[in-house]
């Protein structure tokens, strides 16, 4: 199954590259493979901005704008102009039955 | 199934006191299973939990209450370092959270070996999600190996992390800051013998996240259950309209004239919460809004044949003003609700589904209005030919 094309925000710059692999390990829809000790995308439409590969790339080689993917935090975003979140933290509380 | 142990052979765990006998925010039903070590003293060796991989009536019954009420907020065992099996000084390290059903689906999983299961504080939230927000993350995994000493507990410098934990998890950082190597593990818990039995090697299978029709089934009781509080109000609202006469409300004429109205938010929930998870790769289209329309399109048309059929029918009514309430209400509805598994599934993006709102949430707003109007609409002949004026 694959999301709408031509709108996941993943950006990757292989010159900062290490071939460290840990991309194509945290990935799950397998969006990193690595050719000639250099990682490379896949199929951008399959990236779920979760952010994984940013955050164990130690070269800083990845950025994803990552966020929720759940509407009752979008609508929340909409509505109240914050930043879209579940609801499930001690913060906010609001909606924790609908989280995730 | 929880005994908790003695341990001799296990060094002294400064700090695990305060990590697993009280949580910081132990609500109520926080120690649901798991009683904490109780007294613990200063100086002698601390009891360790022990788990084994048995489910008992009450995990049943809690597994199935968590998929299906508001039981899922709160159902979370203690965090801290478990002892599975006959873990020793040589056995690999689980890293988990604790929201209990995850425990409790790690643990199945584990019959015959011996690990240790270090339970992470995410608040009683999934893995996936708590990654998500940082509680399972860096921070709180580097605070919990110290917290309950692991590089006393074990001799190998090693830590297995489920791979959707990698979310919240900089592995180099937690290398750095603690000289544990994260290594991270398949995806889902079932795939934990094959990986560990195969000195951690992971196929490409175990590193996809699957979102099959089981997968789905499991998530459908949290779609429709919360949206049945919409339902109720929307019942109440319909029953007044249609339920108010000249003699009062009469019962009657709420079943009579309002029947086919409440069998109409029936199927907006049906095709919406139920069908479109269900039948979501078949769906045409690959915006969920539209998927659930289009459900909600082939949901009404199905009824508007059945009822062709019979002579009168409680779900359906030929009145005109019904019929374009029922095709511009039930697929708008259901396609909102189809909008909000968006949350639920496992390959949908925040920027997918923000674009999805800006399109279909004004859309959205008029089709209430117009629904508003029609069954007002609607109203408003029976009552002119039951002979009453305005």
């Amino acid at each position: 199954m694959k999301y709408l094309l031509n709108v996941a925000k993943l950006e990757y710059n292989e010159t900062l590259c290490t071939g460290c692999r840990r991309c194509t390990e945290v990935c799950p829809h397998g969006v990193f493979d690595l050719k000639n000790k250099k990682a490379f995308i896949t199929d951008k439409d399959r990236c779920i901005e979760c952010g994984a590969c940013q955050k164990n790339c130690e070269s800083n080689a990845i950025k994803v704008q990552t966020g929720v993917g759940c509407s009752s935090a979008i609508l929340y975003s909409i509505f109240t102009g914050n930043e879209a979140t579940c609801g499930c933290d001690d913060e906010t509380g609001s909606s924790a039955a609908s989280c995730c | 199934m929880f005994q908790p142990i003695k341990s001799q052979t296990l060094p002294d765990f400064s700090g695990l006191g305060s990590t697993v006998g009280a949580t910081a925010n132990s609500g109520p039903g926080q120690n649901y299973v798991l009683n904490p070590p109780k007294k613990i003293t200063q100086n002698s060796p601390k009891p360790l939990p022990r788990v084994d991989h048995k489910w008992n009536v009450r995990d049943y019954l809690g597994a199935f209450l968590a998929r299906t009420t508001s039981r899922r907020n709160d159902y979370t065992v203690f965090p801290g370092l478990y002892r599975f099996g006959e873990a020793d000084k040589d056995s690999e390290v689980l890293v988990s959270a604790n929201y209990k059903l995850t425990f409790d689906k790690l643990r199945q999983k584990l019959e015959g070996r011996n690990v240790w299961i270090l339970v992470l504080d995410t608040k009683g939230i999934n893995v996936w999600c708590a990654a998500g927000k940082g509680t399972f993350g860096t921070t709180e995994l580097i605070k919990k190996i110290q917290a309950v000493n692991l590089g006393e507990v074990v001799k190998h410098r090693r830590v297995i992390v489920p791979q959707l934990g990698a979310v919240g998890m900089a592995a180099h950082e937690i290398k750095l800051r603690t000289g544990f190597r994260v290594s991270y593990g398949p995806v889902d818990a079932r795939d934990l013998p094959e990986y560990l039995d195969n000195a951690r090697r992971t196929t490409p299978q175990m590193r996809r996240v699957r979102f099959n029709w089981r997968d789905r089934l499991v998530l459908t009781p949290m779609e429709i259950i919360p949206s049945f509080k919409h339902f109720w109000k929307y019942t109440a609202i319909i029953a007044i309209l249609f339920g108010v006469q000249r003699e009062g409300i009469l019962f009657q004429n709420i079943i009579q004239d309002g029947g086919a109205y409440i069998f109409a938010g029936v199927s907006a929930l049906f095709a919406g919460a139920l069908m479109t998870p269900l039948l979501l790769p078949l769906m045409p289209f690959r915006s969920f809004a539209l998927k659930g329309f289009i459900a909600g399109v082939a949901v009404c048309a199905a009824l508007f044949g059945i009822s062709q059929y019979q002579e009168s029918s409680f779900f359906w009514s030929n009145n005109p003003w019904f019929l374009a309430f029922a095709f511009i209400f039930i697929p708008s509805a259901s396609s909102f609700l189809a909008l909000q598994f968006t949350g639920s599934s496992t390959f949908t993006n925040m920027t997918g589904v923000y674009k999805e709102h800006k399109y279909a949430l004004p859309l959205y707003i008029v089709a209430v209005v117009l629904s508003v109007i029609l069954a007002l609409a609607h109203k408003v002949t029976l009552w002119m030919n039951a002979g009453g004026s305005l």
